[in-house]
């Protein structure tokens, strides 16, 4: 029964070769999907592109339903998988100033890995401030850590922060994604093309 | 003639739902095989914590954030998600060969030059890298990641990332539209 390799049905040995496939097929996708492009990816924001709601709300839906299958049919231990800790400060935050640094550079860490990849240089660049900013985070972290630790949840999921049923609550973000799809369709319609 | 009879494919992406799909199976593979999920600016992270170990031992050892991810057995490079990005290069660039679209460029709208663009993406990379250390996990690693296991942070990041982008990117507007 999954995970394979913390119940060593696969040997650990072969974390790392593992790890460098999964990569490969990810920077594939994303680079097929069109994460390459900045100005293809921002266009989400504007409407003239939604590229980007769709395929990540699509592998968002079909990544939980696929491990919620895999645990129905005991293939998979979905308690033994590493869920995200929540705290609800530093989730915040990070993800306003992460918000931030997207309208500026359009790009995600992972999708300017893989604009790098195909010769993008403003990808470059922008990879250049990941590192930079990751080191002045290491600087000012001491006045930071307060807020850092603060309003720990745990490892908590959605559906039991709220003790609702895991299913109704997958059905609503399934509902979610439909309407976000919809409304994107709509809006696209209506917006003027941009030329990229 | 022949330059205009062969099709451009430097255009062509997958259908976004497809694409998607994909993604979703890439992200259940890896959850069934290692119990986690991708990730991106982790392995950026490894990189920092080697190089200030490498250059200011004393200082890392000392440093509360940078401590916390050495180990007197296991080198910080030795680290999953390195392996892995060094894979999305790797998949990145097929996927480049593939459809034509290995190319040096720096890319950006018309109504700014080169220069501002490259200057915008480098402060735009740092806030992001210093978010990313801030809610433990960026799109793929706290965002994706999380809401694949239906982890509340992973769902609370998304959407400050998201919103957050809405509302900067509309007030900046004028580096893209």
């Amino acid at each position: 029964m999954g995970p394979l390799i913390p119940n060593n049905i696969i040997p650990a040995d072969w974390n790392n070769a593992i790890a460098l496939l999964l990569g490969m097929c990810f920077g594939f996708v994303l680079e097929a999907s069109g994460f390459s492009s900045s100005r293809k990816i921002m266009g989400t924001f504007f409407g003239y592109d939604f590229v980007v709601l769709r395929v990540f709300f699509t592998a968002a839906v079909t990544s939980i339903l696929g491990i919620l299958y895999l645990d129905y049919f005991g293939w998979l231990d979905f308690g033994q998988l590493y869920i995200h800790p929540t705290y609800l400060t530093s989730a915040i935050v990070g993800g306003v100033i992460m918000g931030f640094g997207f309208a500026l550079g359009g790009y995600c860490p992972g999708t300017s890995y893989c604009a790098v990849a195909i010769g993008k240089l403003d990808a470059l660049v922008y990879s250049l401030g990941l590192f930079l900013g990751i080191y002045l985070f290491t600087f000012v972290y001491p006045w930071l850590e307060t807020m850092f630790t603060s309003n720990s949840l745990g490892n908590i999921t959605v559906p039991g922060f709220f003790s609702m049923n895991t299913y109704v609550f997958v059905f609503f973000v399934i509902l979610a994604a439909l309407g976000m799809f919809i409304a994107a369709t709509l809006v696209q319609r209506k917006v003027k093309k941009v030329d990229y | 003639m022949t330059e205009k009879i062969k099709k451009d494919h430097s255009k062509t992406y997958l259908n976004p739902y497809f694409g998607g799909v994909l993604l979703g199976i890439v992200l259940i593979l890896t959850f069934y095989i290692t119990g986690r999920g991708l990730g991106a600016s982790g392995a950026a992270k490894s990189t920092v914590v080697t190089t200030i170990q490498s250059v200011a031992p004393e200082y890392a050892k000392e440093s509360g954030y940078v401590s916390q991810f050495i180990s007197d057995d296991e080198h910080p490079m030795n680290n999953w998600l390195v392996f892995e990005v060094i894979g999305v290069f790797a998949g990145a660039f097929l996927s480049g060969i593939l459809y034509g679209r290995l190319k040096p460029k720096v890319e950006h709208s018309p109504k700014i030059t080169s220069r501002k663009r490259l200057i915008v993406a480098l402060l735009g990379g740092m806030l992001f890298g210093f978010g990313s250390q801030v809610a433990r996990g960026c799109t793929s690693g706290a965002a994706l990641s999380g809401m694949a296991v239906l982890s509340l942070g992973g769902f609370i990041t998304m959407m400050g990332i998201f919103g957050s982008a809405y509302i900067f990117s509309w007030t900046f507007r004028k580096l893209w539209i």
